[in-house]
């Protein structure tokens, strides 16, 4: 008993947080796993039992004659989420790491002023800045009667409601998630490991290659989890620049819960969502302990 | 920066001052579909009762079921389509109003004391009346428009500029009043035939979405868009060239209803405004607003010039109208599976 007095008596301080993340984060997570299981009602809820019906769900459905059918549907959203969260990332990537190696170069003053302008796109709501995309993007919008005005182009091109539409406003959305760790990691970068290599003879690629990159691979690696993690998830870049023509996961979990009406499947698919996103966090846990370097927030 | 705090300190004082006054004053929870509600309406209600009533929307009957499933409290008047009206009876999500008992239900049209989802109106009472089929740019297509075949197989003017609903249930009835197939048809050869057309059609199909439809057909993103038809006059106030169809298969149409949900804090209140709405002069307000139709006997001689001579509230003669219905759970998951397979 006394024991046990001791214990709590030396971890009273982590009780606040404890008791944030479980009640917040550990029981919603409880519900939805509990749901998961569940049979589903007609009219959306779910009855009390036990089936595992979600997962033959995830390849098998009853075709509309009540046959049971091998259905690539469902993992053709699974394979489409991951495509489009992937090239997402590998652009963030593109975009993020000369725009962090520039920050990281500036002196101080100019770096703090440089981080606060990467922040700014966060005060403005993400519905809203979504939104805008569309009047840049739509046929009649600021880009195609710019070309069609400048007489590149007579007819406008397709650009909003594409997949190229959904990557680009997640990469716009997410961009900052890979610039401030990259910029973190080179923030610490020796200049003078540069000059030394350079004065070894390597070219400006090679510094960059063999010196720069591995140093900063903590904060690529960082950062590449940060924009494949919401964007894996996505519900308004998909819904709002995609057209809801192909679902993505985020717009399937949704359509579940409204006109599907099977909670307990839109359950399952997102405890498979957030499996995915314990894998690749995992794999960088795993990355960074051979490394030998930890991730430094 | 000091003037900065000041006004910060200034309005965050102002809107608790705000918070308390509200919370002294009777409230009303309006639980209703997008831009959907007469800000004129409101304000008369308000002034007239001493009632501050809050707004909140929703984009479809299966948002408002899901919501009102998931213990959702704190509405106290929710506005559900006819279709959906038994099921939310069935489910227990609504109170009894008994509305032949408030003052006013003498106005209600006899259309409507009778209607075949709530029969004498124990649970609700109609709101507006519209229909729900499609708006097109006469500029963009020259021919006769009063036809589903401009959605489905569209001419080559309209392909890729085709708008549908997000909504399972909007889409697939259309679909079948094209095709000639019973609404919540169980018949898995009849549904695959609808599953077809919607996937023969969707290569030509722009966007499914309910939302932002006036900006699109305004701005010309789309020639067609499937759309209800007050929402139609709006769009085309903005653009003269958008007419709204009323094709001779059949146009689907709808009948909103006021009820009260389970858990409403405010019953009172609620009962307050269906009162209010029962009046043909407030019904017309809304009317004037909204662009619909409104179940209130008299209301006709309030509304305003626009409302009187709009095409879209009178519709070509001989024009057959289709409710559509509230299917069986076999219905419905077919229909979910039809819809599924339409957007894998």
């Amino acid at each position: 008993m006394k024991k046990l007095f001791n214990i709590i008596d030396q971890y009273k301080g982590v009780l606040p947080s404890a008791l944030m993340v479980g009640i917040f984060m550990l029981i919603p997570i409880l519900i939805i796993v509990v749901y998961s299981f569940m049979i589903p009602n007609p009219n959306g809820g779910g009855r009390t039992g036990f089936s595992f019906d979600f997962f033959q769900k995830l390849f098998f459905c009853r075709d509309l004659f009540d046959n049971l059918v091998f259905s690539t549907g469902y993992l053709k959203i699974f394979f489409r989420s991951m495509w489009i969260s992937i090239i997402a990332v590998i652009v963030s990537l593109l975009v993020g790491f000369p725009v962090a190696y520039y920050i990281a170069t500036q002196n101080a003053d100019r770096r703090n002023f440089l981080v606060l302008l990467i922040t700014i796109p966060f005060w403005t709501n993400l519905l809203i800045r979504t939104y805008s995309w569309i009047l840049v993007l739509r046929d009649t919008g600021l880009v195609n009667s710019m070309l069609i005005s400048s007489g590149i182009i007579n007819e406008p091109i397709t650009l909003l409601y594409t997949e190229g539409a959904i990557i680009l406003g997640l990469v716009y959305t997410y961009v900052p998630f890979m610039i401030l760790p990259i910029y973190a990691s080179l923030e610490r970068l020796d200049i003078r490991l540069i000059e030394a290599s350079r004065d070894l003879y390597t070219t400006h690629w090679g510094a960059l290659r063999y010196v720069v990159i591995p140093l900063a691979m903590p904060g690529i690696i960082a950062g590449s989890i940060l924009v494949f993690i919401p964007s894996i998830g996505a519900f308004i870049a998909p819904e709002l620049l995609g057209g809801g023509k192909n679902l993505m996961l985020g717009s399937l979990v949704q359509l579940q819960f409204s006109s599907g009406r099977n909670w307990p499947f839109g359950s399952a698919l997102a405890v498979i969502i957030m499996a995915i996103v314990l894998i690749a966090l995992l794999i960088q846990a795993r990355n960074s302990r051979k490394n030998g370097t930890e991730i430094v927030h | 920066m000091k003037n900065i705090i000041t006004l910060i300190g200034a309005s965050a004082l102002a809107l608790s001052a705000g918070m308390t006054s509200a919370i002294a004053e009777e409230e009303l929870f309006i639980y209703n579909w997008t831009d959907y509600t007469s800000p004129d309406l409101i304000k008369k209600f308000e002034k007239e009762t001493g009632i501050a009533v809050t707004l909140d929307t929703f984009d479809s009957n299966e948002t408002l079921l899901a919501k009102l499933k998931s213990g959702a409290t704190g509405y106290d008047i929710v506005v559900p389509s006819h279709n959906f009206v038994e099921l939310f009876i069935k489910e227990d999500l609504l109170q009894e109003i008994n509305a032949s008992k408030l003052s006013g239900y003498e106005n209600l049209s006899d259309d409507f004391k009778n209607s075949f989802w709530d029969t004498g109106n124990t649970y609700t009472i109609p709101w507006m009346q519209g229909a729900t089929s499609f708006t097109i740019d006469t500029d963009a297509y020259k021919g006769d428009i009063h036809t589903f075949d401009l959605l489905f197989n569209p001419p080559k003017e309209l392909q890729g500029k085709i708008g549908m609903f997000k909504s399972a249930n909007d889409v697939i009835s259309t679909a079948q009043i094209a095709l000639g197939i019973p609404l919540c048809s169980e018949n898995p050869t009849e549904m695959t035939k609808v599953l077809e057309l919607l996937k023969k059609q969707k290569e030509h199909v722009k966007i499914y979405s309910s939302d932002g439809i006036l900006e699109r057909l305004v701005s010309g993103d789309v020639a067609v868009h499937q759309n209800w038809s007050g929402y139609s006059i709006r769009a085309r106030e903005k653009k003269a060239s958008l007419a709204y169809a009323f094709p001779k298969e059949g146009v689907p149409s709808f009948s909103d209803n006021l009820a009260v949900p389970q858990g409403a804090k405010n019953y009172d209140n609620a009962i307050k405004f269906i009162e209010f709405m029962m009046q043909p002069e407030n019904a017309a307000i809304q009317s004037n607003f909204a662009g619909y139709a409104n179940g209130v006997k008299g209301s006709a001689k309030f509304f305003n010039d626009a409302m009187r001579n709009s095409p879209e509230v009178n519709p070509p003669e001989g024009t057959n109208f289709i409710f559509t219905k509230a299917c069986s759970e076999k219905g419905i998951k077919l229909e979910a599976k039809v819809w599924e397979s339409l957007l894998q």
